[in-house]
């Protein structure tokens, strides 16, 4: 076999305000989306997902794109903001958040990326988009709503993602008021004179917390949540599988200019009042897709052996046809199995309907499954 | 007859009892994969030149082909190894075996490498 060897850095990677701290505690470090970035420490894949879903993984996701975007004019940066994504936000309450998605003309997701509506800031949202795709929805923003908002991009604060069912005790102990945030909502906090952005959001299906710390603070921050017993530093490999457990999309693998939100089965982010207004990218197709249906869907595929079945393997119906691929796919610690999720021609889209996978020139037995395989564990606030 | 252990570049090892080559991969490529979780093993009686893919390990990152380093039929597999793929993690020199092979030309062993020079291609690689 030829396992990779270890990787030099070249002098174009960008870092995070945190790579010392990963090569310190002896992080494997891989280039990724022009970064160097943590994929697994010595602790390994498999125990860093177990620990996030027992306890509190800590990773770093600073070189996400964070932006405000503000109303240059009286209209609601919501509304204006709105013209990009099929999104309700105009409705968000100050401090709530919305996952939402940049969409081309024909209906193709640009981005997908989480929405706040800052109240700290007259007319502004706050925005977290991905890493590969930052500059491209920068420029877009800049573009399509110019004259109507102001982009400013964030290039002084590390992200910091605090996920698993010990996240919230964690991170009481440095802002008390943390705990009682309810999921998907957001506020400013100050701990000991640093101004964090704390948002009860994330993507690994589990409790937690995205943290925006100013780039100079962030590493003392990220080594005093380290220091809780409960806290563990988790690599890039680890957040795959534990947000491929919980059903949710990787751009550029299960979601793409190619797909549409029907297709990739979130329709749920193509709000009602949006759908009626028809006045989103790409409206005339969705809507379409909406009413009569699409010939292909994202579903989640259940290998029925141990053999993980991986991005790009095709999947056949029983006479051999190709109905399509898988997105994304390896094995899920806490599933204990291999797990994956693909597109299927929408006649073998039903859960259980039974399909073969084509890995190695060999035919393997699998079933459409419901998602997520791992069942999400957000926080839900006691109704009073 | 002492047994013999040689090494290849592909990082797989090669223990010789007679004409019987029982293979599997050195503690350096285990770590490199990180968590191995399935092994495709080959089919007892496959017959394999040098080189040729014979099995496949999957760790949570990806999927790396095992070649066979020696041409012959392969005699056994490691069962273990279908409910227990850490194995490999665990004892890679030992318990973490995959195939063993008949071997058809024994000579192919000699231009191996020893547990030495070895020892000295994965300090380069670090």
């Amino acid at each position: 076999m030829r396992p990779e060897g270890t990787s030099t850095l070249a002098d174009d990677v960008l870092k995070t305000p945190l790579y010392d701290l990963h090569v310190e505690l002896g992080a494997k470090m891989v280039p990724f989306a022009g970064y160097s970035m943590p994929v697994q420490y010595p602790m390994g894949v498999l125990k860093e997902h177990l620990h996030t879903r027992e306890k509190a993984g800590l990773f770093d996701v600073s070189h996400m794109g964070q932006a405000y975007l503000s109303a240059t004019g009286e209209d609601d940066v919501a509304r204006v903001f709105e013209s990009l994504v099929p999104g309700n936000i105009s409705g968000l309450k100050p401090n709530a958040i919305r996952y939402t998605m940049f969409l081309n003309d024909e209906g193709g997701i640009l981005d997908d990326l989480m929405t706040t509506r800052w109240a700290v800031r007259e007319n502004t949202l706050f925005l977290v988009v991905n890493a590969a795709c930052k500059d491209q929805d920068f420029a877009l923003m800049s573009n399509k709503l110019a004259g109507r908002a102001r982009l400013d991009v964030i290039e002084d604060r590390a992200l910091l993602a605090l996920q698993g069912p010990a996240a919230s005790s964690v991170l009481a102990g440095f802002v008390p008021e943390a705990a009682e945030m309810g999921f998907m909502t957001a506020m400013i906090a100050d701990y000991d004179g640093v101004e964090l952005f704390i948002s009860r959001s994330g993507y690994t299906g589990e409790d937690g917390y995205e943290i925006s710390v100013p780039a100079d603070k962030a590493d003392a921050f990220a080594r005093a949540l380290l220091a809780h017993d409960d806290v563990e530093p988790i690599g890039l490999g680890a957040r795959d599988s534990l947000r491929l457990e919980a059903g949710l999309c990787l751009y550029g693998h299960d979601i793409d200019t190619t797909t549409s939100p029907v297709e990739g089965d979130l329709t749920w982010a193509v709000a009602k009042a949006r759908r009626e207004a028809a006045d989103f990218p790409g409206a005339a197709r969705i809507l379409g897709e909406l009413a009569n249906g699409t010939s292909r869907k994202r579903v989640g595929i259940q290998p029925e052996g141990r053999a993980p079945a991986r991005e790009g393997v095709e999947i056949v119906d029983a006479d051999g046809n190709v109905i399509g691929k898988i997105t994304s796919g390896g094995f899920g610690p806490t599933a204990g199995g291999p797990v994956a999720m693909g597109y299927v021609t929408t006649e073998f889209s039903e859960i259980d309907t039974e399909v073969g996978l084509s890995v190695r020139g060999k035919i393997m037995p699998a079933k459409v499954a419901s998602l997520p395989f791992v069942q999400q564990r957000y926080y839900r606030k006691p109704k009073v | 007859m002492m047994d013999i252990i040689k090494y290849t570049e592909d990082h797989e090892w090669i223990l010789v009892e007679g004409d019987i080559a029982t293979i599997g991969i050195t503690d350096y490529a285990q770590n490199a994969l990180g968590d191995v979780v399935f092994v495709e093993l080959p089919e007892v009686g496959a017959n394999y030149g040098k080189g040729d893919d014979a099995s496949v390990v999957e760790s949570v990152k990806a999927a790396s082909e095992v070649y066979s380093p020696v041409s012959g039929e392969v005699v056994e597999v490691n069962t273990a190894l279908d409910d227990a793929p850490d194995l490999v993690n665990q004892s890679a020199m030992d318990d973490g075996w995959f195939f063993k092979v008949k071997m058809s030309d024994p000579s192919e062993l000699e231009d191996m490498m020893d547990e030495t020079a070895y020892d000295e291609l994965v300090k380069g690689l670090s």
